[in-house]
């Protein structure tokens, strides 16, 4: 499914205590391990394959300066404070009340005494990094991919421009809301006058799993998600599907990958006055134990050829598994790492809630536009989602060594 | 260059300069609608004095600039047929530029002033002393044009004349938002008896000052009470003039450097929203009053910033250059656009600017905080 679920997932295991964050994290008992610091340094960057995290602020930024000394500075400040902090550590070394107290504070403390909960900032950069109005404006016009264009406008969606695009994007992801908040609101505090914040995400829950070891997470339609996701030991389609080559484009970017993000609007109370014999037709899933319609068992695969005694597919030709599925899309996967939203209501007293859908792919082009032509002109599910935003990014590889920052190969 | 101290006498004629090095000659200054005369362009390193005879039909302003716009001095609010004089002084040689600013707005019909000379040295608790002393008396000039400014401003709304008084409402407030977190630090509610906003009001409260008479003017017409609100209103701004001269009020670098802050805070919160003049939408005169407010408090303490750390002064020059440039997109006559004719994705833009601003001066206190 590209839909993904709720994010209370795993971790729901002992009553290990770990006093530090209880009732922080989405479950008072959660495993050390939730809490741990993810490297960040390494071949790729951290926060792709990474085991999905719960909780998700997703920050893009509009460049407002035009020096790119300013830019390369302010990637470099960047790099240092997100190592820092994914370590659990502030943004800077005593941040928060160790310094001048006549400065406004280093780092802004909400994170203080908080474990490291497995954050990651992932950094990537959009179209309008390299060329904005047609404008060069820190002479990188010639390292722009040309797979990084603003996606298409589909059928069934609404963007709303001011929450699309973006010239850079940071993705932070953590077990502990609180965590991830404290990163980007630190990141855009040192960024001023360099970028202004565009728009910014919080997700609630992961909506799919990226390693074995997670259980499948609902999204908020109840149904659970990502049931067929690439997993992180999955090495054969990660090189074909998510990572970039060497020969795909321009050098800096290999060994990294694109971000395409959307915000999925559900329609939230039609979907909960619909039977459950319509929701699963129009997953193609059952929604108690995740098994595609037909089978027993969640991690069964698809069987588009079963019929009911009618001779009629148990699985809807329009089902949104079918049309997701590679075997329809020509062997085409991605990789999704979207997040449960909701930003309360709206007027009418609706949820205004939805699937923040993240996908990391190989070439946006040749693997999201094709599925996303399928699924909006023929999903079942078009009657009951609304895109609202969509965005487009380059992620560099992983920073190696100690002396690379945040895209710092864009500008050799 | 450095060093700055800015003294004025706000008599109608010439005052003596008390204090005053001896400076080589008296610069006049012939100041008309379209012209700014000066007797000579050249000075040496010490006071500098100026005086300047408004020969126009517009108020005047005259200015001596340092590079980055850094007011050494100034004179405000001089009526036609009016003289006066401003000593200032200039520690450092080179070139300054002086202007005129006829109708008191804009850049001004500006000139060089050249100064030679050893530089005037002072140490660092000198730098402290005149940091405060000027910023004193900026705060000074500020009520003392304050007051006769609302005085105009009140005799309109008393004889009932409804579009002068409209006129003058939002240039009568802009002495006060240059300076209002000084005002903030009077008891008795000073601030809010002048300057309360209807959405601050406590229910039961009585409501005083500029916002209650925009609201009678812009939308319920003039009340009963007008006239009592329009004598209270002149009452609390004497009562603020008088309380800036008085030898007991005083302002450190760290409050000068802190307000200057909060004049950024005033535009963020308030201005950017268009919940400052709801009525009027008169939002960007506050706008650009909070700008100049704020600025020339960061200058009143440039000297210790650039002894300390000149790259942040410098950055703090730039980023007021991008404001003003920005605000200045929305100048009309001599006012500004309404602020319900200025887009959301406008007003995004100015926001963006005070933050990359607000960004830098929020450094300044740290950087001259005693050490």
């Amino acid at each position: 499914m590209l839909f993904g679920a709720a994010g209370v997932t795993a971790a729901v295991v002992g009553a290990a205590g770990a006093g530090v964050v209880a009732g922080r994290a989405s479950a008072a008992e959660t495993p050390d391990h939730l809490h741990t610091a993810v490297p960040f340094r390494g071949e790729h960057q951290a926060g792709i394959v990474t085991e999905a995290q719960d909780r998700m602020h997703f920050a893009t930024f509009d460049v407002t300066t035009k020096s790119r000394d300013d830019v390369v500075k302010m990637l470099a400040d960047w790099t240092e404070m997100a190592e820092r902090m994914t370590q659990g550590k502030e943004a800077f070394p005593n941040g928060a009340t160790g310094q001048n107290p006549y400065y406004p504070p280093f780092d802004t403390g909400e994170a203080l005494g908080l474990p490291a909960s497995q954050l990651t900032l992932t950094i990537g950069f959009g179209p309008g990094f390299f060329v904005k109005d047609g404008v060069d404006r820190f002479r990188i016009a010639d390292k722009k991919p040309a797979e990084l264009v603003d996606l298409p406008k589909f059928p069934n969606e609404s963007i709303d421009p001011a929450k699309s695009g973006g010239d850079i994007v940071v993705q932070a992801c953590a077990n502990d809301p609180q965590v991830a908040v404290h990163a980007i609101r630190n990141l855009a505090r040192i960024g001023f006058g360099t970028v202004a914040v565009r728009y910014s995400q919080l997700g609630f829950g992961r909506t799919s799993s990226t390693t074995r070891g997670q259980t499948t997470p609902r999204n908020l339609f109840g149904f659970k998600d990502g049931t067929a996701n690439l997993r992180s030991d999955e090495g054969d389609k990660l090189k074909n599907f998510v990572w970039v080559e060497d020969g795909d484009g321009p050098a800096w970017l290999n060994g990294g990958t694109y971000l395409v993000a959307r915000r999925i609007r559900m329609r939230i109370e039609q979907w909960d006055r619909t039977t459950l014999l319509e929701q699963e037709r129009v997953i193609g899933r059952q929604k108690g134990s995740g098994a595609p319609l037909g089978l027993a068992d969640e991690f069964e695969e698809l069987d588009f050829d079963l019929v009911n005694d009618k001779d009629e597919p148990l699985i809807d030709p329009v089902a949104h598994v079918r049309l997701t599925s590679s075997e329809h899309l020509n062997g085409i996967e991605i990789l999704r790492r979207g997040y449960n939203f909701t930003d309360g209501s709206d007027g009418f007293g609706h949820l205004d809630a939805g699937l923040f859908f993240i996908a990391f792919v190989r070439n946006p082009v040749t693997q999201f536009v094709p599925m996303q032509n399928e699924i909006s002109r023929k999903d079942a599910l078009n009657e009951y989602i609304l895109p609202t935003s969509s965005a487009v990014f380059a992620c560099p590889p992983g920073l190696q060594g100690d002396t690379s920052f945040w895209g710092s190969t864009i500008f050799d | 260059m450095a060093g700055c101290q800015a003294k004025e006498t706000e008599s109608t004629s010439s005052g003596e300069g008390s204090g005053a090095n001896a400076a080589p000659a008296q610069i006049t200054v012939e100041a008309s609608d379209n012209e700014c005369t000066l007797s000579g362009t050249e000075g040496a390193t010490g006071a500098n004095t100026f005086v300047i005879t408004n020969n126009g039909s517009k108020v005047t302003e005259f200015y001596v600039y340092d590079e980055g716009e850094r007011v050494m001095g100034e004179v405000e609010n001089i009526s036609p047929g009016l003289e006066r004089k401003l000593i200032v002084q200039l520690t450092q040689p080179g070139t300054y530029t002086t202007a005129c600013k006829p109708g008191m707005i804009g850049d001004g019909i500006r000139g060089d002033y050249s100064v030679t000379g050893a530089e005037v040295q002072i140490d660092t608790e000198g730098k402290f002393k005149e940091a405060a002393d000027n910023y004193k008396r900026y705060v000074v000039s500020q009520t003392e044009a304050l007051v006769p400014a609302v005085e105009g401003f009140v005799a309109a709304v008393k004889s009932g004349d409804i579009e002068a008084a409209k006129a003058q409402f939002p240039t009568s407030r802009v002495y006060y938002e240059r300076i209002e977190p000084v005002a903030e630090s009077f008891p008795d509610d000073l601030d809010p008896r002048i300057d309360l906003r209807e959405a601050d009001l406590e229910p039961g409260a009585k409501w005083t000052g500029f916002h209650a008479l925009e609201k009678q003017l812009w939308v319920t017409g003039l009340q009963p009470d007008a006239n009592a609100l329009a004598d209270q209103l002149v009452a609390d701004v004497k009562e603020l003039a008088d309380g800036v001269k008085a030898p007991d009020f005083t302002i450190d670098s760290t409050q000068i450097a802190g307000g200057a802050q909060g004049l950024l805070d005033e535009i963020a919160t308030s201005k950017i929203s268009g919940e400052e003049d709801i009525f009027s939408h008169t939002d960007l005169w506050d706008f650009n009053a909070n700008l100049q407010g704020s600025q020339t408090a960061v200058a009143s303490v440039r000297p210790i910033l650039d002894e300390r750390n000149p790259d942040l002064g410098k950055r703090v020059d730039q980023r007021f250059e991008e404001s003003e440039a920005l605000l200045e997109k929305y100048r009309e006559g001599d006012g500004f656009a309404l602020y319900d004719k200025v887009t959301e994705p406008e007003r995004q833009e100015l926001s963006r600017s005070i933050d990359a601003l607000s960004k830098e001066v929020s450094q300044v206190q740290g950087v001259i905080a005693p050490q």
